[in-house]
């Protein structure tokens, strides 16, 4: 890995002979060695679901955030450095919340993103800073229907049906190509998504837990933890899917 | 000059004392407004435009101090320039009714502006809020305000329905603020109307011989024109006076 970009990449403000700006590339490599986490945008909503792995037995269960609430309509799951991702959440919440305050109304989904796009950018210009190792994937219910964006480290906004971040995306994002999100509930969905992180977790004997959240109209259109019976159910379902898989191996 | 017997022009600042009147209706909203401006006894425009667009289908009716209402006018319409070229969309009235509380809210004590944000969106259709000095922002189904609309309360209450149709809430609007003309010393001169119904934005001018008289005990005066939207009573009482041979000298 290292001599890469030698010479080139020691500062957000130096390109390389090919037109790249190594820190930035550095940045995403951090969301990529990071756990998965995947949205998936439905009919009726979005859901994001967030693999942790748990790296110690002395932690409380449910520690260790990875999704958070931006406003009632917006959620954000962070892959990446999380405390990185803390700092561009905590950013979003407050341009959700100024602009609530200015326009009376909730923040629409495409205008917090290519704001939060802007911010994170930001950090790609400047030698005095370093850019955020943390990919955003933002699920929004506004006044035009439901929607899933990604911001990553370079501070590209773009909008998805569904996509997955971290280490299992390829073999997650495979999977995610072969559902048809058009004509599926968030209720459906959870299931989906929770067996997807499951066939792709790779890390044997390491225990995970599972963190998903929606915002659909089961939901009221808020965004919040899936409820406890139905991610029980759902982890239920994935588990006996992987073992008729391994059967038929 | 007197100061001390002409105390209402003591500041010399010119008033829109006004009436400004809005309902919705099955399908859109009416607004409208008289078009007197006055310095105590002297009128300094007697046909002024007292609707002021915020955007293609949202308009501020200004009543309270005219410069006042004016500065809020212009920066709302900034704004909303603003934040529809950041999103791409058309602003919503909700948005335009926020800004212009927050306007007359924070400044609270330099600012005497009375005001009615009414506009058609896609999202809510026809709408209507008050925004009067203080900083309230109220959504209703109809309003009114300036120094005439308290002569109207009675006819607003009682003769207000729900779903109406264009031409019904267009003569409801337009005999609020005849009616009002009629009493209130600060409003008078001429009816400007303007119909949003998602399809456009009508504009009608009552010129001053236009506006219905209601003259009560006395012979309706030669010349003058029945009511523009077909107040049959009104009609009736022209004809018997024209026969009658009443004149006024």
């Amino acid at each position: 890995m290292s001599g890469i970009g030698t010479g080139y990449d020691l500062s957000a403000t130096t390109y390389s002979p090919d037109g790249k700006i190594f820190q930035t590339e550095y940045a995403q490599k951090a969301v990529d060695n990071s756990s998965t986490v995947l949205g998936l945008r439905c009919k009726d909503g979005v859901v994001l679901a967030s693999e942790k792995l748990v790296l110690s037995k002395l932690l409380v269960e449910g520690s260790n955030r990875r999704i958070h609430n931006i406003d009632r309509h917006v959620g954000v799951a962070v892959a990446g450095l999380a405390p990185d991702g803390r700092m561009v959440a905590n950013r979003a919440w407050d341009e959700a919340a100024s602009y609530k305050r200015v326009y009376g109304e909730p923040i629409p989904g495409h205008v917090l993103c290519e704001r939060l796009g802007s911010y994170v950018h930001m950090f790609n210009l400047y030698w005095s800073l370093r850019p955020y190792g943390a990919t955003m994937l933002v699920a929004v219910y506004d006044k035009n229907g439901p929607a899933l964006y990604a911001v990553d480290p370079s501070g590209s906004s773009m909008r998805y049906f569904g996509t997955a971040v971290g280490k299992g995306r390829q073999a997650a994002k495979n999977e995610i190509e072969k559902l048809k999100l058009a004509d599926m509930s968030c209720r459906e969905a959870v299931a989906e998504a929770v067996k997807i992180l499951h066939k792709v977790n790779d890390e044997e004997g390491k225990k995970f837990e599972l963190e998903v959240s929606w915002i659909c109209d089961e939901s009221g259109k808020q965004h919040q933890r899936v409820p406890a019976d139905l991610l029980a159910e759902a982890e239920r379902q994935a588990k006996a899917a992987l073992e008729d898989s391994d059967m038929d191996d | 000059m007197d100061v001390s017997r002409g105390a209402s022009h003591a500041e010399a600042a010119p008033s829109t004392g006004t009436t400004i009147v809005a309902c919705t209706y099955k399908g859109g909203v009416v607004l409208g407004a008289d078009g007197r401006v006055s310095i105590g006894n002297y009128i300094t425009n007697r046909a002024s435009n007292k609707i002021a667009p915020l955007a293609e289908y949202i308009f501020l009716c200004r009543s309270g101090s005219a410069p006042d209402t004016q500065i809020i006018s212009d920066n709302v319409r900034h704004y909303l320039d603003q934040i529809s070229a950041e999103s791409g969309e058309e602003p919503t009235v909700e948005m335009a009714a926020n800004l212009v509380r927050l306007i007359n809210y924070n400044n609270k004590d330099h600012l005497v502006g009375a005001m009615l944000v009414v506009g058609w969106d896609r999202h809510g259709g026809g709408q209507v809020y008050g925004a009067p000095i203080g900083g309230t922002l109220s959504k209703e189904k109809w309003a009114i305000d300036g120094s005439g609309s308290t002569y109207i309360w009675g006819y607003c209450d009682s003769e207000f329905k729900d779903d109406m149709t264009r031409e019904e809430a267009e003569h409801w609007v337009m005999e609020a603020i005849a009616l009002a003309m009629t009493r209130d010393a600060s409003s008078g001169g001429v009816i400007r109307l303007v119909t949003l119904d998602g399809r456009g934005a009508h504009h009608t001018y009552i010129s001053g011989d236009k506006v219905p008289q209601f003259v009560g005990d006395l012979p309706f005066p030669a010349g003058a024109s029945p009511a523009p939207f077909g107040a049959p009573a009104a009609q009736q009482q022209q004809q018997q006076a024209a026969e009658a041979g009443m004149v006024i000298g």
